[in-house]
Parts: C-alpha cells; structure tokens; sequence
C-alpha cells in the first residue's frame, strides 16, 4: 500500500507527460486527480492508524540505490507519525489543488502538462517526507525544486516567469549546497546516511570540535548549521527568500500548492525531522531562532505596502514560516509542526481565494485595479474573510491556536533570544493582521478602479473552484481546535513518539492571562483600524506615506535585497567571467601559448629563409666556422 | 575462453572500414551502403562488448581476457587484457559510436564514406586505448586516435576548421612528447613494458616525479586541464556534431582512464606528491571555467567549457585516493561521456536546420520544438547533475570522496554546482523559452525519426544510471577497490623504507 501512496502521482505524471495529446485534457484531469486521491486516502489511514497508535513504522526498501565502498542508501519508504502529518497535508492540499485547476486553467492550451507537472511535484514531495536517508531527501528536495522551476516558469513565454524560475531554481541552489556540505560532514564523522544510524551515531560526536575556515566548533553544531542553510534556502528565509516573491509569476494553484502549503515548508519538516541534530546544538537553535523572528517581521513589513495581491499573501508565507522556525528554534518541534499543519490551510484557502479573484479579474493582480468587489463575488469574499480571520489568529479558528502557542514558548523560553522573539512575534502578529485586512479592504471594498474591465462582468467562480475552497476553509476553521489536543496538547509524546527527539522533557506551561489575550486582542483590535485607516479615513496612510517617504520606498523596493544582490552578487560574477574569457583564455593563455608559438615559429622561419641566400661563399663561411668548432670539440 | 574476443573487439571496426574503402557505386549508392555497413559494423562491437560484459567476472580485479603476443622481438608485445574499469570505458564507446553515425547521414553532406572511415578508425583506437596492457601499445593508440580526429575537423569543420584542427594537433602532440620520452625511458630502466608486471614492481621514487610528470603532460592536454583547455572550446565549434560527440563522449575519457592505471598505478608517491597541484588546478577548472562558460555566446562554445569544468571533477576525484572519489570519477565520466554527448546531438540538430549556434538567433523553440525541448532539458538537467539524473551520482560521491580528503577542496568544489545551475538553466532559456523572436524558427519541424532513435538511447541511460548507478559500480566495485588498496599498500611501503 505504501508503494501506491508513493508512486501513484509518478505513474499519473508518466502518463500525461508521455500521452497527454493522445489522453485529451479532460482524462488527463481525471487521471492525474484520481491518482493523487488514491495516495491521500491511503495518507489519511496512515495517519489515523498513528493517532491511534495502531501501527509500527513503516519502513520499505525499495532497492539498493548506491553503493561504493562503505557508503550504501537505498530508495525507501519510511513513514513514521512525522512523515504521516506531512503527508495529509501534501496529498490533500495537491488533490484539492488538482481539482481547482481544472476550472482555473480551463483557458489554458497545455492543460496535460500543467496537471502532469502538478503530480510530479506531489511525487517529489512524498519522495522527500518519506526518505530515510539524507539522499533522498536530497532527491525529493532537488526534485521539488524542479518542480518549483518548472511551475513558476509555466507560461514560458513570459520572460518574467523564466527568468524568476531561474532565480528560484539557483537561490535553491544555494541551499542546497548548504544541506550537501552537511552531508558531507554527517558522512565523514559517522560514516552512514541513513536517518537512524546517523542519529545513533550522535554520541559518539559529543564535544568534538573541527574547524572549518578558521572557525572552531563543534562537529553537530557545523551539521546543524549546513543543514539550516538548506532549510533557509527552501523556506524563504532571510537573507535567500529573494525568490520567494518572484515565484508568484507562475499560475496562482501553483502558489497555494507549491509555494504556500508545501514545498516552503520542507525547511522545517528538516529541522524537525532531524530534531537529534538541532538539540544538541544550542548555538544553531538560538541562529534559528533570531533568522526565524527576523523574517518574521521583515517580510510583514514588506507585506503592508505591496499592491499585487500575490506579493502580500507571498510575503505573509514567509512571515510564518518564520513563525515555524521560532518555534523550532525554542525546541517546540510539535508547535511548529502544529503551526505548518494550520498554515497550511488557511494559507492554501487564501492563495486560492486570490487565485478565484484574479479569476474573475481576468488575470488583473494588482489591488490597486480592485475594489468593491464583495458583492459582485460574494463567495469569494466569505472564503477569504474566513482565510484572514484564520491567519490573524482570530479566537478559535486555526491560526488562534497555533500561533499563540509558538508567542507562549517564546514567553517561557530559556534562549537568550527569546525575548527578542517574544517582542517580535508579538508586533508580527498585530502587522498580520493589518496586512491581512488591508488586502480584504483593498480587494473588495471602497470603489471599482478598473478601466479595463466592466464591473457587471466581474462574476464568481464556477463550483470546481469554489468547492476546494470550501474543504479548506472547513480546515482553517477547525483544524486548529481538532487537532490542538492531538499534536501540542499534554500528552503530545503519545502520538509523536520517538519522531522528534527532545533533549529535556518539554512542557508547555501557560502564561498569565492578560499576556495570553494580548494577540487576539491585537487582532481583533486590527479589523476596525484597518477598516479605518485603509477605507474610512485613507489621509491618515497618504500622511504617513508623505512624511515618511524614504521608508515606504524602502519598504515597497522590498529592503533593496534584489538591488543589492545584483550590486554585489550578479553583475560582479559576470564581469569576472566576461574578463576570465577574453582576458584569461584568448589574450594570455592563446596570446602566449599556442598563438605565441605560432608567431615565434613565423618569425624565426623567415629569419631561417635569410641564411638561403643563395650565395657559395656564404655557405662556404658557415661550413667553415662548424667545421672549426668541430674540430676545436674534438681536439679539446 | 581460447577465442580471442578482444582483439576480435578491437579490429572488427577495421573490417567496416575495409568494406567502405571497396563500396563502388554512384554517390548515392555510397552514401547509403556506408553509413549501412558503417551502421551494423558498430552494432556488432557494440554486441560484442556487451557479450565481454556478461562474460566479465566482476568478482575479481584481475585482468581478463588477457591475450598476448610477440611483436617487435622483445622491445613491444601486443598485450591487451580489461578490468573492471576499462569495461565500463568499453561499453560506453560502443555505444556512442552507433550513435555517432546515425547522426551523421545530417550533419555531414560531403564525403561521407571517408568521414565514416574516420569515425571506424576512432572507434577502434580509442577499443584499443582502454584495453592495452602495453605502455607501448597503448601509446600508439593513443597518438593515432589524434589524426582521424584531426582529419574530422580539418575536412569537415566550420569555417575556420584549420586553425583549430591545428591547434588541437599541436596541443596534444606538444603533450604526448614528453609521454613518450617517459615511455622509452621506463623500457630502459625496467626493461619490460608490459602494464601488468610493471604495476607489480615500485618504480624508484627519484624516478617517479619525472615520469608521472611525463604523463602527466599528456594527460592533461587530453583531459583537458586548465590551462592547457583552451583547444577544446575551438575544436568543438569547428567540428561537425558527430565530431564533437566523439571528442566530448570518449577522446577526453582517455587522459582520466590514463590517469587511474598509470598515473596513480604506477607512480603512487608522485601522485601523492603532486595531487595538490592537481586539486588546484581542477579547483581552478571548476570555478574559472564555469565563469567562462556563463558568457558564452556559442552554444557549443557553453558546453565545451561547461566540459572543462566537468572534467575538473574527474581529475578532483581521482587524485583523492579513495574508494568514493574514483568510483565517482569513473561514474562522472560515464555520465559526462553521454551527457556532453546528448547536448551536442541536441545543438547540432537545431545547428542543422538554422545553421547557427548563437544563443541570440535563437528563442522560443518550445513552441515549434517541444519534443526536442523536452529531451534537451533532460540533459540540462543532468548536465547540472540533478539528483535522479547520472550527472548527480558522479559529482555527489567525488564531493563526498574530495570532503573525506579535505573539507576544503570539497567546499570550492561544490560551488561549481550553483554555477553549472546559472550556465546550463540561462542558456536554456534563451534558446527554448521565451517568443519567438526570428522568423526562421517559425518554420522549424520537430525531431525526424533519424535525431529520435539517436537520442532516446541516451534519455534512457541518463536517467536509468540516476536511479540505479549500481549497473557500473557494480563492474567497477573490484578493480576500483584494488586501484586504492594497492595504492595505500605502495604508498605504505615507501614510507617504511625511509624509515
């Protein structure tokens, strides 16, 4: 059973790439859907057979992959509560996706290679949660990578979508030779790949120290900082999430599914997973925590003057996710885990409520061309509401529990940084929500700004959409409350259980009350403000706006991260391979190797022509000289 | 086994080549008997070498089918003999060179038959290179592979073909000189030129750094080393496709084979000695040509140098002595022997029908092309060694070899992975996706059946050595094992004599 929740998105992909002309688009739908619904009922029974504590882990070996000398790793299947979680929300967050497709590309001429590459993705995906070792995890995270690559750059005759495809395609690079340069030390110390023999393996690393480039440290510490490198890379943390923002060219099921819901969450799935690791590192952990609270904050700045509707909700996503490496950070694996798993609900629901507004925008993504369309799309409106309410952390919908469970750890945290990450969670939460309510405001409510397009025409989305729209928002709503006592309550070690590793016992103490109601305060306080400022009283933004110029460019230039990368990165390294070609290459090793030879040669060839002058007596002299120096050698 | 199945393997293209030089008829007539005779000649070695494999005993690292005979009275023996790794060398000869040809019937439109010749010559040598267990011998096979070669740019080229058939000439004939002076010089000193008695002896260590710097001139021209890499960009532009895939897939295999047996067989200390010259320069190779390459405007300029820096990886993972490093070396070049090879069908079947390789004069294929675009991006993909793809396997277990030797080296290595990401995925993009910006691509068909059967092949490999690379580590598991534990034992040794 194991083999088709793993494999039947493969044989869905195979299919429709191969024979998509010949299946038609409506089967190749049909196809890629149904396969993908088969591996997420088998998800779910896995799932429920760990929440009742039904069943061993799994772990298949499907073949030998590699191996030379002592390295050996297999393809594998490994499923343990961990992995089953993710993948719940991997097979049922693709399916929906698949079905929302089905409307929502309904113009579009390559409909078979949209859904094949939609299944590949999901293959990657599982392939990635379902390693146990390092290298298919590294073939599931390349793997999605392409998939990313391929999706972002969809409409290929954009040169915006390629070149932001690119752009994510290498910033993951970067990465990914973090993670690879952690393999490599995991594989020099301990010899293995495989998850658990590594894991094992720890205790004999203890208090050992190497040193990389001068710096002295512990070996864990040195694999636990490569590995996060890699997390970095994938979940669009500070400082690499430059790609995030640019992958929104591709078509919006893509975001929700890709770029939302799942792939960016890798990062974390590998910082919980390789929770033995990260433990043993607090050095790492505090590092985690601070990029975690900063891209927090950072990318909810950035999210409060964006004007493409994408940008905001893709600036949001980061901002979470920095929520989940906070937790994991404070060594609350579960909360982070918890928090992925509402995320990506509400965070699917709200994508795809976008992608059903610029549906019916006809592919209009900028806010600024919106508004007043609450009536026009009524059902749209109600799911995003649902969406936003969920995301600010509304009492009792998903976010609510999840987020504050992450701002209590950082009240009782032990880190050196956590009041930083207190302080910053705290104000993260109250700019969510003005974000969130800015984006509902300006989308649909004040006036029609549209030239291009009638109001009348503007009409909800057909049912194919509105119906993943409504299973997920039943997730936004509930999933939160369901799942709290499960995954983060008292007795969450029941069902984890040996999956994340915790060094001391955790426990959640509860903070004092009026600190627990200060962020739904916040975000209930936001809705009125933001009605207020950003529809009610639009001088006091243009005010600020005005005064404080300087930082809204700022803001709105995305903190010059492209900018300054392009200054210090791109341009140099071009200029250095423009001046290695045409200086290194042609001028000195051609101008002095064999080009050089060759005009030397020329040279003393017509310089030897000269002694064939033609003239007996010459020849006479010359015979003359050898002819002593000869006899000169020989007497001598 | 009494037959002597290698030499059978070795010549049998010669007896193509017999028939060729006999085709009487009309051009036409020619022009399809020979790439027949031509075609089945390479079929029948490429079954021939794929019979060795399943007769090859992988569980020893010994020498099989060892054939020997006297030919110049004491001076030369006509040795030939395989191990693992010269079978894996082997097998991916025999496949590119069918390959080769039926590719060619588009590429080539004038004397077809003698460019066929070439190509059975070629084939033949470079079948003898890696089976040779005579210093001598091998020599041979080694130099004449340069003229068929230099006859395939020189008369076939592009337009300035002459300038580069002789610099590629001059190049490696400039290396193989001090070869051969190391050669004759080992002839004189132990008196026997046969491979398998001298990997037995220790070659005296004030000896050794001159002659493996002998080789070492050689085989770095071939592999081909910075800085002695600039040849390779020229010869491949020149040179027509089915030169190109020739040169790329098997002539650049020889200097690392040449490397592994003699190089770190027989002069274990001087490789020890030097291999931080060579980490530096395969380092530079990596980095610098990776750079090169990104500014390319000539597509077969980007991967000729995109091969440098793959090549990098090669001479990286051999001179880290272990067993990870040189597996992945050999795999890297494997991978790389059909990788480069693909890509270079893939440009010369758009170089046929638009007769350009600018980058600029191309974009928007996609939409005419998809078939083609499809197979081409697979072979991006390995070529930027996409884990699931051969070019993954060869570059993850050198890194992990070079990381086992020094962190270092590794971590200046790896950064030729981003690069290789930059290069491949831009030039990528501005040949296949995009608008289209000229007319001619409007009027562009898709692969004919002829460009399919000679690339499918290759998709096929690429991804099936991604997903179970185990079909060559398994053959070259023994001999590879043998390589570094001899080398260990050598090196060993030495130390304790100067004890």
């Amino acid at each position: 059973m194991s083999y088709v929740l793993v494999f039947a998105p493969l044989i869905g992909f195979l299919l429709t790439i191969c024979f998509g002309k010949l299946l038609g688009d409506r089967i190749s739908q049909i196809l890629t859907s149904s396969l993908v619904l088969a591996s997420t009922l088998i998800s779910f029974f896995y799932f429920f057979k760990f929440i009742s504590n039904d069943t061993a882990i799994i772990n298949d070996q499907i073949i030998n992959w590699l191996s030379s000398g002592k390295l050996s790793f297999d393809w594998s299947i490994y499923i343990d509560p961990l992995t089953s979680l993710m993948l719940v929300i991997i097979t049922s967050i693709s399916f929906l996706v698949h079905i929302y497709s089905i409307e929502y590309m309904s113009h579009d001429k390559s409909k078979p290679r949209f859904m094949a590459y939609l299944s590949f993705f999901t293959f990657a995906m599982i392939m990635l949660v379902t390693a146990d070792n390092f290298v298919q995890l590294f073939f599931g995270w390349e793997g999605v990578g392409l998939a990313s690559y391929l999706l972002i750059g969809f409409w290929y005759h954009k040169n915006s979508a390629n070149k932001a495809a690119i752009k994510a395609f290498i910033v993951n690079r970067i990465g990914d030779f973090g993670l690879a340069i952690g393999i490599f030390i995991i594989y020099k110390y301990l010899g293995t790949l495989n998850y658990e023999e590594v894991f094992n393996g720890l205790i004999t690393l203890n208090d050992k120290t190497i040193s990389i480039l001068g710096i002295e440290g512990s070996i864990i510490s040195f694999i636990a900082f490569f590995l996060f490198i890699g997390a970095m890379g994938k979940s669009a943390q500070i400082f690499l999430h430059t790609w995030l923002p640019d992958a929104m060219e591709g078509p919006t099921p893509v975001s929700a599914l890709i770029h939302a819901a799942t792939m960016v969450t890798a990062g974390v799935f590998l910082v919980v997973k390789c929770s033995p690791i990260f433990e043993n590192s607090i050095f790492v952990l505090n590092l985690i925590l601070v990029i975690g609270a900063s891209t927090a904050l950072f990318a909810a700045t950035i999210a409060l003057v964006q004007n493409d509707i994408k940008k905001v909700i893709a600036y949001s996503t980061c901002s979470q996710l920095g929520y989940m490496f906070v937790a994991t950070g404070l060594g609350a694996y579960h909360i982070a885990m918890f928090h992925l798993f509402t995320h990506a609900f509400f965070k699917a629901l709200l994508f795809l409520g976008a992608g059903s507004v610029i549906h019916s925008m006809k592919d209009e993504q900028d806010m600024r061309r919106m508004g007043g369309l609450w009536n026009k799309i009524p059902i749209t409106y109600v799911f995003m509401i649902v969406g936003t309410l969920a995301i600010t952390g509304f009492p009792f919908l998903s976010g609510f529990f999840s987020k504050d469970a992450i701002i209590e750890a950082t009240y009782y945290s032990q880190s050196k940084f956590g009041g930083y990450a207190m302080v910053v969670c705290i104000l993260t939460a109250l700019l969510t929500s003005m974000y969130s309510w800015r984006l509902i405001i300006r989308t649909f409510h004040g006036n029609f700004n549209n030239i291009n397009l009638d109001l009348k025409d503007v009409k909800d989305s057909g049912l194919i959409i509105i119906l993943p729209l409504l299973l997920l928002s039943i997730g936004a709503v509930s999933s939160g409350f369901a799942f709290k006592e499960l995954l983060i309550g008292i007795d969450f070690i029941k069902f984890w259980d040996n999956s994340i590793y915790f060094k001391e016992n955790f426990e959640l103490k509860h903070p004092p009350f009026w600190f627990l109601l200060l962020t739904p305060m916040f975000a209930t306080f936001a809705i009125p403000l933001s009605f207020y400022v950003f529809l009610k009283n639009k001088k006091i933004i243009d005010d600020i706006k005005a005064r404080h110029q300087p930082l809204y460019n700022f803001l709105i230039n995305k903190w010059y991260f492209d900018e300054i990368y392009d200054f210090i990165f791109v341009r140099p390294i071009k200029n250095i391979g423009d001046k290695f070609w045409k200086i290194g290459d042609i001028f000195i090793i051609d101008g002095f190797g064999p080009n050089g030879f060759a005009k030397i040669a020329k040279i003393i060839s017509i310089k030897a022509v000269k002694f064939q002058s033609g003239f007996l007596y010459h020849y006479a002299f010359v015979m003359l000289i050898f002819l002593s120096i000869f006899l000169t050698l020989i007497i001598i | 086994m009494n037959l002597p199945i290698l030499s059978i393997l070795i010549f049998l293209p010669l007896v193509g080549v017999f028939f060729l030089v006999f085709t009487r008829g009309d051009e036409h007539f020619i022009r399809k008997t020979s790439i027949n005779v031509s075609l089945i000649t390479s079929l029948l070695t490429l079954l021939i070498s794929i019979f060795i494999w399943f007769n090859f005993d992988k569980t020893t690292a010994e020498f099989q089918f060892v054939e020997e005979k006297k030919w110049i009275r004491d001076f030369i023996n006509y040795k030939v003999g395989i191990d693992g790794v010269s079978l894996v060398f082997i097998i991916l000869t025999s496949i590119i060179v069918p390959i080769c040809i039926i590719s060619t019937s588009n590429s080539v439109s004038v004397r077809i038959r003698e460019f066929l010749i070439s190509i059975l010559l070629m084939e033949t040598l470079m079948l003898g290179v890696f089976c040779s267990l005579d210093l001598f011998i091998f020599f041979l096979f080694f130099e004449a592979g340069l003229i068929p070669m230099f006859l395939i740019i020189g008369i076939w080229g592009g337009d300035r073909r002459v300038y580069s058939a002789f610099k590629f000439f001059l190049y490696t004939l400039f290396g193989s000189v001090f070869m051969l002076i190391a050669i004759i010089f080992i002839y004189f000193e132990y008196g026997s030129l046969d491979v398998i008695k001298l990997l037995q002896i220790d070659i005296d260590q004030k000896y050794q750094k001159y002659l493996w710097l002998g080789f070492f001139a050689s085989f770095a021209v071939k592999t081909p080393m910075w800085p002695v890499h600039t040849w390779l960009p020229d010869a491949h532009v020149e040179a027509p496709t089915s030169g190109s895939v020739i040169l790329a897939a098997i002539l650049l295999k020889m200097a690392g084979y040449g490397f592994i047996r003699f190089s770190i067989g027989l002069f274990p200390d001087a490789s020890l000695y030097f291999a931080p010259l060579i980490f530096a320069l395969s380092i530079i190779a990596i980095i610098y040509t990776s750079l090169v390459a990104l500014m390319q405007t000539d597509m077969k300029k980007l991967i000729a140098y995109s091969s440098v820096a793959h090549m990098g990886f090669v001479t990286l993972g051999i001179f880290v002595f272990n067993i990870n490093g040189l597996q992945g070396s050999i795999f890297q070049m494997i991978s790389h022997g059909i990788v480069s090879a693909a890509l270079f069908l893939c440009v010369g079947v758009v170089y046929d029908r638009m007769h350009s390789r600018n980058i600029s004069d191309y974009g928007g294929l996609v939409n005419k092309m998809p078939f083609y675009s499809t197979f081409f991006f697979i072979f991006i993909l390995a070529s930027i060694g996409l884990p699931g793809t051969s070019g993954f396997i060869g570059e993850f277990l050198i890194l992990i070899g070079a990381f086992k030797y020094n962190y270092l080296i590794a971590l200046f290595a790896a950064t030729g992975v981003i690069l290789s990401a930059c290069y491949a995925l831009w030039m990528y993009k501005r040949v296949v996706f995009g608008k289209i910006s000229n007319d001619k691509i409007n009027n562009l068909l898709d692969l004919n059946k002829r460009e399919i059967i000679s690339i499918i092949p290759l998709v096929i490999i690429a991804i099936l050595l991604g997903i179970y690379p185990n079909i060559i580590l398994d053959t070259i598991s023994e001999s590879s094992n043998n390589i570094i534990e001899t080398f260990n034992q050598k090196i060993n040794l030495e130390v304790v004599k100067n004890e």
